[in-house]
C-alpha cells in the first residue's frame, strides 16, 4: 500500500454511495476520514427513531428528516472542506441513469433490498463502473467488488426467494408463530380495518361450511348501532370460535394433526371484565393516533412480557375498540404498519389467541413485532467493520489493484481462526443473464399463460425489471412509459390480456422473446418453451424459468454447510448469501411506482390458470402468502397479503393458487 | 434477571440491537461503566458503538492536546481550533459523544500521574480499555486490574498505520453459550499481557502464527527502549528497528523470517492511523466489550490482528500454549 500513491488516488476519486443508513452512516464516515474528497450518496429515506442506535450521524431531532441530506451536514462538520453531494432520492430514478453513473470511479452500496441492489449492480455493468456492494445481518457481514468482465457480478448467483406460505396453511393448519402472525395481519386485520372490497381468505373454512346460514361478508360488519363491546366479543367468537370449529368439521384434515380448540370470549374472558378499564376517555383526549394503545389503557407495561390467553383476549378487544373510537375515519383503509403501535397490539393479540388454539407457544409483542414487521437484526459495530472494509476494496479498485480484490466475510464465530475472512473474488458466471448474453429458457404452456402472466411472473418478479420492452422479433409487444401515444398504451393494454399464442405476432415453442429494460440498458432474450403441465405445489407460477435459478431449501442447506471449511481452496463459497432478511424485494419508499404496480398486481390476480383447488371461488386468487420484505435501507420489513391498494409502503405478494387438504 | 426494566424509551432506541442480543444484555449494559484511557482513532471508534450500544456510562482520559495525527482519523475532534484552548483530548471528545446518546453519561477525567490512580479507581468500572500508551503504563493498568476482587476486563487497542491489534484480559471468566438451544456454561482463564507479551517464548509458538503479532512486539520494545511516546516510531527508525528484530529473534530463536522486513517498514510507515483500519478495530472490540458485559457469545481470547495489506482478521490465543 504505497501511502502517496494511495492517498492521490483517494484525493481525486469521485465516488457514489448509495443507502445513507446503517452501512451508510459509517461508510460516509470512514470515507471522510481516509481523505475521499468528492462522494456522492442517494438515499430516498428519512431518519426514524430506531435508526439512532447505530445510525450515529443522526440525532432524535433528525428525526423525519432525509438521510442523505443530515449525513451530509454531519460528516461536514468534521470535514468542512469536502465536497458531499446528497440526492434525496431514489437509486431507481430516471435521473440516476446509466450516464450519470458514469461519471464516478467507483460505486458503493450501502444498501438492504435485493431491489434496488439488482437495479445498481445492472447500471454499474452498462455504466462499466466497479461496484463495491456490502450487507450485514447482525453480526454477520460481507463485502464484494464487482468489476465487469473479471469478478462476478452481482447477479450471477442466484438469490434465495422470499419465504412463501401455502394458503391452507395460514387459514386452516398454522403449525408456527409465524403463520399465526400472517393470518393475524393479512387477513384478520385486513378484513377489519383495511379495503373491504378486497379478496380475504378469512373465512375459507367458515364459508366452505355446508349449511353456513351466514353471509360471511355481513359477519364482520358493524351492525347498526351495535355496542363496540358486543362487536369486538362476535368478531372474538366468529374468527376463534365458530371458524375453528367449522375447520374441525372437515375430519380429513385432522387425520394426521392436532386437533385445534375453539376459543370463546366467554371463556377467554372472566364474566364482567368485558368492560374494560375506561380507555376511550384517556385515550380520547390524544389528538395523535399513533399513542393510542391498548396496552396503556390497559395498564400494561412491558412489550417483554408474553400475555396469557385472558390477556390477549383483553388486549384484542380494547385494541378492537380503540379502533372504532378513536380511529374510525382510518378504518377501511388501514394497511398494517410495524410502526402502528395499536395495530401491532392487534396482530399480537390476535396471532397468540390463534396460538393458543392450536397449541403453538405464545410470544410477547415485542417479538410478534419483529415477525409481523419481519425487521431485521442490526448493530453498528458490524456496519462499522464492514464499511472499513469497504473502503479497503474501494481504494484498491481505484488503484486498478485489480488482484489483490477480495471479498471478505465478517463471522460471528471464527473460521480457521478467522473473524475477518478474505477470499479471491468469483470470476463472472458465464450463463448469468444479466452480465453475459447468455439467453435463458422458459417453459410455459403457451396456449393459456397471458402477456401479463410473463410480464409480471417473469420480466418484473424475476428478471427484476422496472420498465421492461417486450420484443417478439421486429414486433413490438408491450412497453412502459410516459410518452406513449395512446392507442399504443391500449394496443398494450390488450396484448397483456391476451394469450401468448395469440398475441399479434403468436408466440408458441421455439420462438424467441427480447425482454429489455432501457433505464438498466439491460437485455435479455428468452426462448420459450412450450409445455402442457406444472406441477402447483412445486411450480406455483405456471411456468419456469430456466437458467435462472433459486436455490432450493437443500442447496441453501448445502452453502450453509461450506461455511465451516471455507478457506480451503478459493473455489469454495464462504457463505451462500448473508442478509437474507435484508435484501429482499422493495423498500418503503423506494418504490416510486406503486400504482402501477398496484395495478398491475391487482389485475393480475384474475389472470391465474383455472385449477382443481377446493379453496371456494372467492378466494381462490389467493394460492400463496408470500413473505415479501419491504425495506428501509436497513431493517425494517413488512409481510403483506395481496389487495392493499392504500398502503403505498408494501408490495404484495400473491402467486396462484394451491391445494388445501 | 434482577435489575430494573428498560424503559419504553430505551426499548424504542434500542429495537434493533435487542433483537440481537436480547433484553436481559441491554440491562446490563445500561449498568455497565467503562473507562478509556488513551484515545487514539480505534478507540475513538470503539466510544461511539459503545455510546451507541447504551452502556450506562463512559469515562475518558486523555490529557494529551490535539495533534494532527490525532485529528486524522479522530472524528470526535471538531475541525475549530478554538474550541481547543485548554482542553484535552479527552474533554473535547466526551463533548461530542454526549450529543450521540443523551442516555449514556460520557465524561472526561483528567489522569495527571497514571500510577496517581489507585486500585479503588479501576474497580469503579466493569471494563477498561487502553490505547496509545507505554508499554509500562498498559502492563501497570493490566496489573491493577487484575489484582481487583472484582472481574474487570481490560482491553488494548493499537494501530499501526495499515494494521492493528486488540489484547483482551478477561481474568476469569464465566460465560453461557447457547449451542442448539441448549445453554452451556464455559470457563475461561485469561493470562495478562504481561505474561504474554513479555514471558511467551516465540519459538514455542506455531509456525502459522500471524506474523503480525510478532511485529506488533518487535515495535513495541523499541518504543520502551528508546523510551519513544506511544506510536512515536517513523521510517527513520526503520534500520534500528530491523537491528533489534533480528536480536530479538536471536534471542527468541525464531525465523527472521517470520517477521518479514516489509511487515515492520509498512508499520513504522506511517505515524498516522489508517481510518478503515479504525472502524474494523473499534468495531471488534465494542463486540467484544458487549460480549463481555452480556456474557453472551464466545469472546475472543486473547489478540485479535487485523492487517488491511491482505484483509485477514485473525483471532490468536497464545496463552493456550503457555505454562
Ligand atoms: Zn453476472
Amino acid at each position: 500500500m504505497a501511502s502517496q500513491q494511495q492517498l492521490s488516488a483517494v484525493k481525486g476519486a469521485k465516488v457514489l454511495m448509495v443507502g445513507a443508513g446503517g452501512i451508510g452512516c459509517e461508510l460516509l464516515k470512514t470515507l471522510a476520514l481516509s481523505g475521499f474528497q468528492d462522494i456522492h450518496i442517494i438515499d430516498m429515506d428519512t431518519i426514524e427513531v430506531s435508526n439512532l442506535n447505530r445510525q450515529f450521524l443522526f440525532r432524535r431531532s433528525h428525526v423525519g428528516l432525509s438521510k442523505a441530506k443530515v449525513a451530509r451536514d454531519a460528516v461536514l462538520r468534521f470535514r468542512p472542506n469536502i465536497n458531499i453531494t446528497p440526492y434525496h432520492a431514489n437509486v431507481k430514478d430516471p435521473d440516476f441513469n446509466v450516464d450519470f453513473f458514469k461519471k464516478f470511479n467507483v460505486v458503493l452500496n450501502g444498501l438492504d433490498n435485493l431491489d434496488a441492489r439488482r437495479h445498481v449492480n445492472r447500471l454499474c455493468l452498462a455504466a462499466d463502473v466497479p461496484l463495491v456492494e456490502s450487507g450485514t445481518t447482525g453480526f454477520l457481514g460481507q463485502v464484494t467488488v464487482h468489476l465487469k468482465g473479471k469478478t462476478e457480478c452481482y447477479e450471477c448467483q442466484p438469490k434465495p426467494a422470499p419465504k412463501t406460505y401455502p394458503v391452507c396453511t395460514i387459514t386452516s393448519t398454522p403449525s408456527k408463530f409465524v403463520h399465526c402472525i400472517v393470518w393475524a395481519k393479512d387477513l384478520l386485520f385486513a378484513k377489519l380495518f383495511g379495503d373491504t372490497t378486497q379478496d380475504n381468505d378469512l373465512n375459507v373454512r367458515s364459508s366452505d361450511a355446508a349449511g353456513s346460514s351466514e353471509n360471511s361478508k355481513d359477519v364482520f360488519e358493524r351492525r347498526k348501532d351495535e355496542d363496540i363491546e358486543d362487536y369486538g366479543r362476535r368478531i372474538f367468537d366468529h374468527v376463534f370460535g365458530y371458524n375453528i370449529e367449522m375447520a374441525l368439521s372437515n375430519e380429513d384434515t385432522w387425520k394426521n394433526r392436532n386437533r385445534p380448540r375453539p376459543i370463546y370470549s366467554k371463556d377467554a374472558l372472566p364474566e364482567k371484565s368485558i368492560k374494560q378499564n375506561g380507555s376511550v376517555e384517556k385515550n380520547g383526549s390524544t389528538d395523535d393516533p399513533s399513542s393510542v394503545s391498548a396496552m396503556a389503557s390497559l395498564g400494561m407495561r412491558s412489550p417483554q412480557d408474553v400475555w396469557s390467553l385472558m390477556e390477549n383476549s383483553k388486549v384484542f378487544l380494547e385494541a378492537l375498540k380503540l379502533f372504532f373510537t378513536t380511529r374510525e375515519k382510518e378504518i377501511g383503509s388501514l394497511s398494517f404498519d410495524k410502526d402502528d403501535q395499536l395495530a401491532v397490539e392487534f396482530v399480537t393479540a390476535a396471532a397468540n389467541i390463534r396460538a393458543s388454539s392450536f397449541g403453538i407457544p405464545l410470544h410477547s409483542l415485542f417479538e410478534a413485532k419483529g415477525i409481523a414487521g419481519n425487521i431485521v437484526h442490526a448493530v453498528a459495530t458490524t456496519n462499522a467493520v464492514i464499511a472499513g472494509l469497504i473502503v479497503i476494496e474501494a481504494i484498491k479498485v481505484l488503484q486498478n489493484d485489480t488482484k489483490n480484490y477480495r471479498m471478505t466475510y465478517c463471522l460471528e464465530y471464527p473460521t480457521k481462526n478467522m473473524l475477518l475472512m478474505p477470499v479471491e473474488p468469483f470470476e463472472p458466471n458465464k450463463s448469468c443473464y444479466v452480465c453475459s448474453e447468455t439467453p435463458l429458457s422458459l417453459e410455459i404452456n403457451t396456449y393459456q399463460s397471458k402477456l401479463r402472466d410473463f410480464v409480471e411472473k417473469i420480466v418484473k418478479a424475476k428478471l427484476g425489471m422496472h420498465s421492461p420492452i417486450i420484443m417478439h422479433g421486429s414486433a413490438l409487444l408491450y412497453e412502459v412509459g410516459d410518452d406513449l401515444e395512446e392507442d399504443m398504451v391500449a394496443n398494450y393494454a390488450a396484448n397483456l390480456e391476451k394469450v401468448l399464442s395469440e398475441l399479434p405476432s403468436p408466440v408458441t415453442g421455439g420462438t424467441m422473446l427480447t425482454v429489455e429494460d432501457m433505464q438498466q440498458e439491460l437485455v435479455c432474450n428468452v426462448n420459450i418453451k412450450h409445455r402442457e403441465e406444472f406441477d402447483e405445489e412445486k411450480e406455483p407460477d405456471g411456468m419456469v424459468l430456466v437458467g435462472w435459478s433459486q436455490p432450493s431449501s437443500t442447496e441453501k442447506k448445502e452453502e450453509n454447510h461450506r461455511v465451516s471449511d471455507v478457506g480451503t481452496s478459493n473455489s469454495s463459497r464462504p457463505i451462500a448469501e448473508l442478509n437474507e432478511d435484508a435484501e429482499i424485494s422493495t423498500m418503503e419508499e423506494t418504490d416510486v411506482v406503486p400504482t402501477k404496480k398496484r395495478k398491475l398486481s391487482t389485475a393480475s390476480k384474475n389472470a391465474t390458470s383455472p385449477s382443481s383447488s377446493k379453496v371456494p371461488a372467492d378466494t381462490d386468487n389467493h394460492g400463496k402468502v408470500e413473505e415479501i420484505d419491504d425495506d428501509d435501507d436497513d431493517d425494517d420489513v413488512v409481510v403483506m397479503l395481496d389487495g392493499n391498494p392504500d398502503n403505498t409502503k408494501t408490495r404484495r405478494v400473491v402467486t396462484s393458487k394451491n391445494l388445501c387438504v | 434477571m434482577e435489575g430494573e426494566e428498560l424503559t419504553e424509551q430505551e426499548t424504542a432506541l434500542y429495537d434493533r440491537q435487542i433483537r440481537v442480543w436480547g433484553a436481559d444484555a441491554q440491562r446490563r449494559l445500561t449498568r455497565a461503566a467503562i473507562l478509556v484511557y488513551g484515545i487514539n482513532g480505534a478507540v475513538a471508534e470503539f466510544c461511539k458503538n459503545i455510546v451507541l450500544a447504551g452502556v450506562g456510562s463512559l469515562t475518558l482520559v486523555d490529557d494529551r492536546g490535539v495533534t494532527e495525527e490525532a485529528l486524522s482519523a479522530n472524528f470526535l475532534i471538531p475541525p475549530d481550533e478554538t474550541l481547543y484552548e485548554g482542553k484535552s483530548l479527552a474533554e473535547l471528545c466526551s463533548d461530542s459523544l454526549k450529543d450521540f446518546n443523551p442516555m449514556v453519561r460520557v465524561s472526561a477525567e483528567r489522569a495527571g500521574d497514571i500510577s496517581g490512580f489507585s486500585g479503588d479507581f479501576y474497580s469503579k468500572f466493569d471494563v477498561v480499555v487502553v490505547s496509545c500508551c507505554t508499554l509500562t503504563t498498559k502492563k501497570l493498568i493490566n496489573d491493577k486490574c487484575r489484582r481487583l476482587s472484582k472481574r474487570v476486563a481490560f482491553y488494548s487497542a493499537d494501530c499501526r498505520y495499515s494494521s492493528g491489534e486488540i489484547f483482551v484480559d478477561l481474568h476469569s471468566y464465566k460465560y453461557t453459550k447457547n449451542k442448539l438451544d441448549e445453554a452451556i456454561e464455559c470457563e475461561l482463564q485469561y493470562p495478562s499481557f504481561e505474561q504474554e507479551a513479555t514471558a511467551v517464548s516465540w519459538s514455542k509458538l506455531p509456525r502459522k502464527m500471524s506474523k503480525l503479532y510478532f511485529a506488533m512486539r518487535v515495535i513495541e520494545k523499541f518504543e520502551e527502549k528508546e523510551g519513544r511516546s506511544p506510536g512515536g516510531v517513523s521510517i527513520t527508525d526503520l534500520p534500528a528497528v530491523l537491528k533489534l528484530k533480528n536480536e530479538l529473534c536471536e534471542a527468541q530463536s525464531l525465523k527472521e523470517s517470520q517477521i518479514p522486513d516489509a511487515l515492520l517498514e509498512r508499520l513504522v510507515s506511517s505515524q498516522i492511523e489508517f481510518p478503515p483500519v479504525c472502524a474494523i478495530l473499534g468495531g471488534v472490540l465494542g463486540q467484544e466489550v458487549i460480549k463481555a458485559i452480556s456474557g453472551k457469545g464466545d469472546p475472543l481470547k486473547n489478540f485479535f490482528l487485523f492487517d488491511a495489506f491482505d484483509g485477514k482478521g485473525v483471532i490468536e490465543d497464545i496463552s493456550s500454549r503457555d505454562a
